[in-house]
């Protein structure tokens, strides 16, 4: 049986509040609270192995048993709750002697191995067996042992070690919402577990490590590299999505041992994503950049920091000189610091250039000017959980940005109706209660006809276009969709990933506006990484730091359509961190004279950088700068480096100064981060999630070609650092990029006996596995993008798919 | 043939006919809880598949139910009525409880060990045959006791099972 924790209110009224009594203290506590959680808002600490604060209650460790006045037995204060006037007592004799009774018949089966067991140190049986077991077991008979599965690359485990509290196989089924860890057999034969071999698919499942109290599951890649003792903790911000979640970088010397979460119930509660958990791997990588290169007549050579900073500033000069500094462009990762992003902007238009842009995975940037100041949320992300409806436009929010997806699903698991408009039918970790999955032209216009559908309401709304809407027609799914969000009093739309990077990403939004608008929901953007400080850097063509006015330049795709002369690249492996891979690498290569910031050797597997860069500059990643992070609430979140950083990289805001320094430019004296942030004073900046205006000349919809290439960058290609995460990159979730498409799908086009097809798209051409998958809509073939073996196909519009030769 | 996406959907393992039973069972719940008729669902394709449930059956069932994976096997791992590995023809389920551990089912399990040749929890080289301990099956008043098929015999003798399990095709 067991208990839903209490919904948590602010100020509960006195008429709620009872008092009670806990080892001999008097206090008020809220009727229907459990003793436990009484005593932990007291400090009064009762051990427990199977309550947790954020999981349904079970009772079945039993660790908790207290004694009660007047019961006649002890009593679990997990599952007792309290009543007026009720003496708890916590340390009496007959409550120490039932803890300890239960402790002995969790040790019977429990290995007594700590020395080697790597939760060793941080363990809570470990620590509660100090307090509570026996010097010696009375038991002298065999313990069970339990066969262990491999259930993927994170989670190591050891279940002869389980003590079954199953917090697991709770966190499946509440929080990830996909249960995969299961309670098998019976009695003595009980086994947590998945059963059959197959690794766990979730993507929040590294979470059952800090849940599990003992030392059955472990971290895969951490385990036996260190001890709890050994590690100095150090705040951090997460950079791989636009979430922010907090961090504890565990370091031992000088290198990242593990990154473990620390608490913000504003931001990621007590949870984080196995991305931000594992990408830590990549900064010990072998392929980490640690001495700045050059390169001479097709030569790298190792060189020193002034010679690279003075061949770099020579070459960017040169450029300005033959060509003009409007031949000068600066592409930035979406995951890097503001400090970076402002100084990125700074040193282009104080050279005279206003090519400045990080969002490398947007193609149409044509309502740039009447955009909001940065991709807002539109709430906090603590209020996503009190949606009553939301629809989510071109978002796999699930996997592109976990711990949002978590509080969706938390606002589902109360009522709210989830939604969607979107490419693939994906995987969400609940049904959604209305969905149109469709081709990526048809978005827009089932967009366009859930704002028809609305009209009603308001009727303004279809005023600014009436041509786009006239012919529209809204067919019960959209016309279902209006009516829950105009029906809730708390509805939102979401725009992701993929509708940030569709062909007419601008008309998507104007259309959601519309929608928003008329059913009168918070509209929010999800913007990639740290894509809210690009904003605020102003390390954007059209706008300056803080949406102030600055020297105007080119996007991302007009630097690559016009390729510039010069280019210097913070942090992005053009061909992959580029949606238009392809046109990354064509501009690259057309370019004079490339300057790289870059964490990571270019790898030749992967990118042509070791032919087109001219300077490669190690760059520090979250871990090794200190910085800021600001998420897409508009929460900027500076931290410290937590080590220092390997080899010889460097900051890249020390980077960019002392380039401006070399460039001669004024006002790059800096000594610390902090004259830049004081420098870069966002002020008060009102978050908006609306377009100032709707004026946009675009039409509703482009020609919709036969077979349309839906691309999307999924969870583990996002970035340099994540890419190079060999635990996540041997996830279920990164399988070697696929060609998708229905069954129908298949056969029109011939393919029913293919197993690899080769597929074509803009010039590019990319021979892949061919895989049925009945999520994709007809007319769609589903090529996911950030992968060196996709990145040359065009991302959007007319594709083809034949056969492979010789397959 | 092209390969698929995984999971693969194995939900017509299930035949027509069991289909149908197990929509029966289903009705007996509120829609909204298909699940509870996972128990009954299970010994429907068990005895489809010959008296034993494989994985790909049990991951059918979830898929039919709407179920995840994991929580069919947690059900059909804690009952001892469901078999996981292929069994004999004839599955005979003796008490050992405690009723019948007093009226001297020793006797009736031994006897049946050396007939068959076999051990508790095996099956017999020609597969007609498997045994199985059991906790009570509620027929006290009859110990000893075992189940055949389903169908139980009571207050047993060496003699008596020799009769029963010799009728047996």
């Amino acid at each position: 049986m067991t208990t839903k924790p209490q919904p948590k209110t602010a100020e509960p009224p006195p008429s709620d509040l009872i008092a009670i009594e806990i080892n001999g203290r008097s206090m008020q506590a809220r009727k229907g609270s459990m003793v436990i959680q009484v005593a932990d808002a007291a400090g009064i600490y009762i051990p427990r192995f199977c309550y947790h604060h954020k999981l349904s209650i079970v009772a079945n460790c039993r660790m908790c048993l207290v004694e009660i006045e007047r019961a006649p037995k002890p009593m679990p204060a997990c599952a007792t709750p309290v009543a007026a006037g009720m003496k708890v007592f916590t340390h009496s004799e007959a409550a120490r002697y039932s803890q300890k009774a239960v402790m002995e018949f969790l040790l019977i089966n429990h290995p007594l191995d700590c020395p080697i067991c790597d939760q060793g140190g941080e363990c809570p049986l470990q620590d509660l067996a100090l307090g509570y077991g026996k010097d010696v077991s009375r038991y002298a008979e065999n313990k069970r042992v339990v066969a262990d599965l491999d259930i993927g690359p994170l989670i190591a485990t050891d279940m002869t070690r389980c003590i079954h509290c199953t917090r697991c196989v709770r966190f499946g089924q509440e929080i990830a919402g996909i249960m995969e860890l299961g309670a098998t057999g019976r009695g003595e034969h009980m086994e947590i577990g998945t059963f059959i071999e197959r690794s766990v698919s979730s993507e929040l499942s590294g979470n059952v490590i800090d849940l599990c109290p003992v030392g059955a599951l472990t971290s895969k890649p951490f385990r036996f590299t260190a001890r709890a003792w050994e590690l100095i903790s150090h705040d951090a911000v997460s950079p791989h999505d636009c979430v922010g979640s907090n961090l504890n970088v565990q370091v031992r010397g000088r290198r990242v041992m593990r990154v473990l979460p620390r608490e913000n119930e504003a931001i990621n509660e007590c949870w984080l994503s196995d991305r931000d958990r594992y990408s830590y791997e990549a900064v010990n990588s072998d392929e980490r950049l640690q001495v700045p290169m050059i390169r001479i007549n097709d030569r790298w050579t190792e060189v020193d920091w002034s010679t690279a900073l003075e061949f770099a500033a020579s070459g960017l000069a040169r450029v300005i000189d033959q060509h003009g500094a409007d031949q000068l462009g600066a592409l930035a990762a979406p995951g890097s610091t503001l400090e970076e992003f402002y100084l990125l902007q700074k040193l282009m238009r104080s050279l005279g250039s206003g090519n400045v842009d990080h969002r490398l995975r947007q193609v149409d940037f044509s309502d740039d000017d009447v955009a909001p100041v940065y991709p807002w949320l539109g709430q906090s992300i603590a209020d996503l959980e009190n949606l009553e409806a939301v629809l989510l436009v071109g978002s796999y929010l699930r996997k592109d940005q976990p711990i949002l997806g978590h509080r969706v699903r938390k606002a589902q698991l109360q009522g709210a109706q989830v939604m969607a408009i979107n490419p693939v039918d994906y995987d969400f970790t609940y049904k959604l209660a209305h969905a149109v999955i469709t081709n990526p032209l048809e978005m827009v216009k089932s967009l366009a006809r859930v704002a028809k559908a609305l009209s009603a309401r308001k009727p303004g709304i279809l005023a600014q276009k009436p041509e786009w809407f006239s012919a529209l027609e809204p067919n019960p799914a959209e016309r279902a969709i209006a009516e829950v969000l105009a029906g809730k009093d708390r509805s939102g739309v979401l725009l992701g990933n993929y509708a940030a990077s569709h062909p007419q990403a601008a008309v998507i939004r104007v259309l959601a506006e519309l929608v928003a608008e008329a059913a009168d929901a918070t509209l929010g953007q999800l913007a990639e990484g740290n894509g809210v400080g690009g904003w605020l850097g102003g390390c954007v063509p059209h706008r300056g730091p803080a949406g102030t006015a600055a020297l105007s330049g080119r996007t991302t795709q007009a630097m690559i359509d016009e390729p510039r002369r010069g280019f210097v690249v913070l942090g992005a492996e053009p061909e992959l961190d580029c949606l238009d891979g392809a046109g990354a690498r064509r501009a690259m290569e057309a370019a004079e004279f490339v300057v790289m910031l870059a964490v990571f050797k270019p790898s030749s597997a992967t990118t042509r950088a070791l032919e087109y860069a001219d300077v490669l500059l190690p760059l520090a990643p979250f871990t090794e700068t200190e910085g800021t992070f600001v998420n897409c609430e508009g929460r900027a979140q500076s931290f410290a480096n937590a080590t220092r950083p390997l080899g010889e990289a460097r900051p890249g805001w020390k980077i960019l100064r002392v380039l401006g320094n070399h460039l001669g430019q004024s006002g790059f004296d800096y000594v610390s981060i902090d004259d830049v942030r004081a420098e870069l004073d966002r002020g008060q900046i009102a978050p908006s999630g609306r377009l100032k205006h709707r004026a946009l000349a675009q039409r509703l919809s482009g020609e919709r070609p036969a077979l349309a290439r839906i691309t999307e960058v999924p969870l583990y290609a996002v970035d340099s650092c994540v890419r190079r995460a060999p635990g996540l990159q041997r996830t279920t979730d990164n399988p070697p990029p696929p060609v998708r498409m229905n069954a129908r799908q298949i056969e029109a086009l011939g393919l029913d006996d293919a197993q690899q097809v080769t597929v074509r798209a803009g010039e590019g051409e990319a021979t892949l596995p061919l895989l049925v998958d009945p999520r994709v809509p007809d007319g769609c073939v589903w090529v996911p993008g950030g992968y060196p073996q996709t990145f040359a196909l065009a991302p959007h519009g007319a594709t083809s798919v034949i056969k492979a030769a010789g397959a | 043939m092209t390969a698929q996406t995984s999971p693969v959907s194995s939900i017509d393992l299930i035949s027509p006919d069991s289909r149908a039973r197990i929509d029966d069972s289903i009705a007996k719940y509120p829609p909204e809880r298909k699940q509870a008729a996972v128990m009954a669902a299970l010994l429907i394709v068990q005895e489809q598949n010959g008296g034993w449930l494989s994985t790909e059956l049990m991951d059918a069932v979830a898929e039919y139910l709407e179920m995840p994976p994991i929580a069919v096997y947690e059900v059909a791992t804690f009952y001892t009525l469901y078999d996981l590995e292929p069994v004999g023809r004839h599955k005979v389920y003796v008490c050992t409880n405690i009723a019948c551990m007093l009226c001297g089912c020793q006797v009736i399990v031994d006897h049946l060990q050396k007939k068959l040749g076999i051990e508790l929890g095996e099956t017999t080289a020609d597969r007609k045959f498997t045994i199985k301990e059991a906790e009570c099956l509620a027929a006290c008043g009859g110990a000893p006791m075992f189940m055949v098929d389903g169908v139980y015999y009571e207050n047993l003798t060496p003699a008596k099972v020799d009769e029963i399990l010799d009728s047996l095709e």
